[in-house]
């Protein structure tokens, strides 16, 4: 008669944990934790970068961008692929901390994008001559930026939210895919597929056996952007179940 | 599906349908670059396949949410939903007649318009070959972006806005063709990804299309 | 202290500046929201429970 196995395996305890009432609970104590190592990891990193490391041969001073536009770059990238993800478990699991994930992910990954666009052109004024090259990197976080842009847009757009769930997740895997496509499209643009492509300065640092001085704080700002984006995911995805229960309780007193 | 095809092309034809539209469109702003950037024969020749690929994209983009939007607005699209024939197959016949009315005759007006901006005549074929294999997945891309924004009011800017970055590789291996022709170079490659990009837009979106309107006629 | 950038201190100084404003803005935004939506449904839940 009843089917319900005796223990209960890895894969539902791994989904009990997005229960949202079981979130709450293990994301409520997570915080602290990693917002402080956030923090820490953040400040020493960027701290160690822009007082502590020489200047560079051909950049100069202009080398300690690195330390924001890499870590920036990396977490706008890792911000599409936890929307990918929470998008695609929702179409298929219809779990909604997953998908408020995604959602809370978004604007942190915008911002994130931003800076790598900015701190790009930035550095690459002094090094280019010009503050905005058509550079196949670059102009991929462009469309990036437009991707989430576009996301958070039909969001806010859609008054129901299984309905904007359902629409933004068809959305960000499309998406997806065509982000994939537009890399290589722009790498196609500038540089032809069959040339070797642009060593950007970003490629160029890591590269050529980027020597530790500059790798060691490189790292521990890569990990302080990581731990923040976590901390905002966090606390973002804590306020997206906090308001959708919101929603919940002020239709139900309107029933009333 | 042929019907419902047909039915369509019939629509926008008819006077309010829009299918001048996107014509007239295109030739104002190709009129205007001109004027906007100075007669300059030799450099309107250089920025002509991306002015002319722009254009026809932008004009493409007008007439994105008649796709849907006439048929939803009316229930008819609700109709369409219970009939035997599956929202994949109406996604499709849509937009094959978005691009029958639409990225069709913006292809074959693009050369002459290219006149206007001193391109030349080997050049203006290769750009409207260019458009005749980009515009297909600037229809499909277009009417998929219209399936998700069908309930949104008013969701003109928004459907531009999440179309564009989708549009944005067929732009760049469109007007790169024309630019390599222009220059005489080897055009191939970036007819053959267009192309791709026209072939996969056709094989993946009527699915996702497909259950964005199931999601938006609930 | 300040280290010697050379030539390019307006960049780099303006990169770090930028970056940490925009972090600062999206961070206190997010802080500022979940007070806001924890608050709200307090009030609610309290004025429910009632």
């Amino acid at each position: 008669m009843n089917s319900t196995p005796i223990a209960p395996t890895l894969s539902d305890r791994f989904w009990r944990l997005a229960n949202p009432k079981i979130f709450m609970g293990w994301s409520s104590k997570l915080l602290p934790w990693i917002a402080a190592a956030a923090l820490a990891s953040l400040c020493s990193g960027l701290i160690w970068g822009y007082f502590f490391t020489p200047d560079d041969m051909r950049q100069g001073s202009t080398v300690k961008i690195i330390y924001l536009h890499v870590p920036a770059a990396l977490m706008a990238i890792n911000g599409y692929l936890l929307m990918f993800v929470g998008a695609l478990v929702w179409l298929i699991r219809r779990q909604h901390v997953s998908v408020l994930a995604a959602k809370a992910a978004a604007p942190v990954g915008m911002v994130m994008t931003l800076i790598a666009l900015a701190t790009g052109a930035i550095w690459g004024q002094p090094m280019w001559g010009t503050y905005w090259v058509w550079d196949p990197r670059l102009t991929s976080f462009l469309i990036l930026f437009l991707f989430y842009v576009g996301y958070i847009a039909l969001w806010a757009a859609i008054e129901d939210e299984d309905t904007a769930a359902d629409l933004t997740s068809v959305l960000a895997i499309v998406g997806a895919v065509f982000a994939m496509l537009s890399r290589y499209a722009v790498l196609f643009w500038n540089q032809g597929l069959h040339q070797g492509t642009t060593v950007t300065m970003a490629d160029g640092a890591k590269q050529d056996n980027i020597s530790d001085v500059f790798f060691q704080p490189l790292l521990l700002s890569m990990a302080g952007f990581g731990l923040l984006f976590l901390t905002l995911l966090l606390i973002g995805t804590r306020t997206e179940v906090r308001a959708r229960r919101l929603k919940v309780l002020q239709a139900r007193e309107r029933i009333e | 599906m042929i019907q419902l095809f047909l039915r369509d092309i019939g629509l926008s034809v008819r006077s309010g349908g829009g299918f001048g539209l996107a014509l007239i469109f295109f030739l104002i702003v190709v009129t205007l670059i001109p004027f906007a950037l100075g007669p300059d024969q030799a450099a309107l020749a250089v920025i002509a396949p991306g002015v002319l690929w722009l254009g026809a994209l932008l004009a493409c983009l007008l007439s994105l949410d008649r796709i849907f939007g006439l048929d939803f607005e009316d229930g008819t699209l609700d109709l369409l939903a219970t009939s035997p024939l599956p929202l994949e197959s109406v996604y499709m016949a849509k937009a094959s007649a978005h691009w029958l009315t639409t990225g069709l005759p913006l292809s074959l007006a693009a050369p002459v318009l290219g006149v206007l901006l001193n391109l030349d005549y080997e050049t203006g074929k290769i750009l409207c070959l260019s458009l005749l294999l980009g515009t297909p997945a600037l229809s499909l891309i277009g009417a998929f972006g219209a399936s998700l924004t069908l309930g949104v009011k008013r969701g003109g800017l928004l459907l531009s806005l999440l179309v564009l970055p989708l549009y944005v590789p067929s732009l760049i291996f469109g007007a790169q063709a024309v630019r390599l022709a222009e220059q005489a170079l080897d055009y191939d490659v970036a007819l053959v990804l267009l192309s791709a990009i026209s072939l996969g837009a056709a094989a993946i979106l009527p699915f996702a299309s497909g259950a964005a309107l199931r999601i938006n006629l609930r | 202290m300040m280290p010697d950038l050379g030539k390019y201190a307006l960049e780099v100084n303006s990169s770090y500046i930028l970056s940490l404003m925009a972090l600062g803005v999206i961070a206190g935004l997010y802080v500022k929201r979940s007070r806001a939506v924890r608050r709200a449904l307090a009030e609610l839940e309290a004025s429910q429970d009632a």
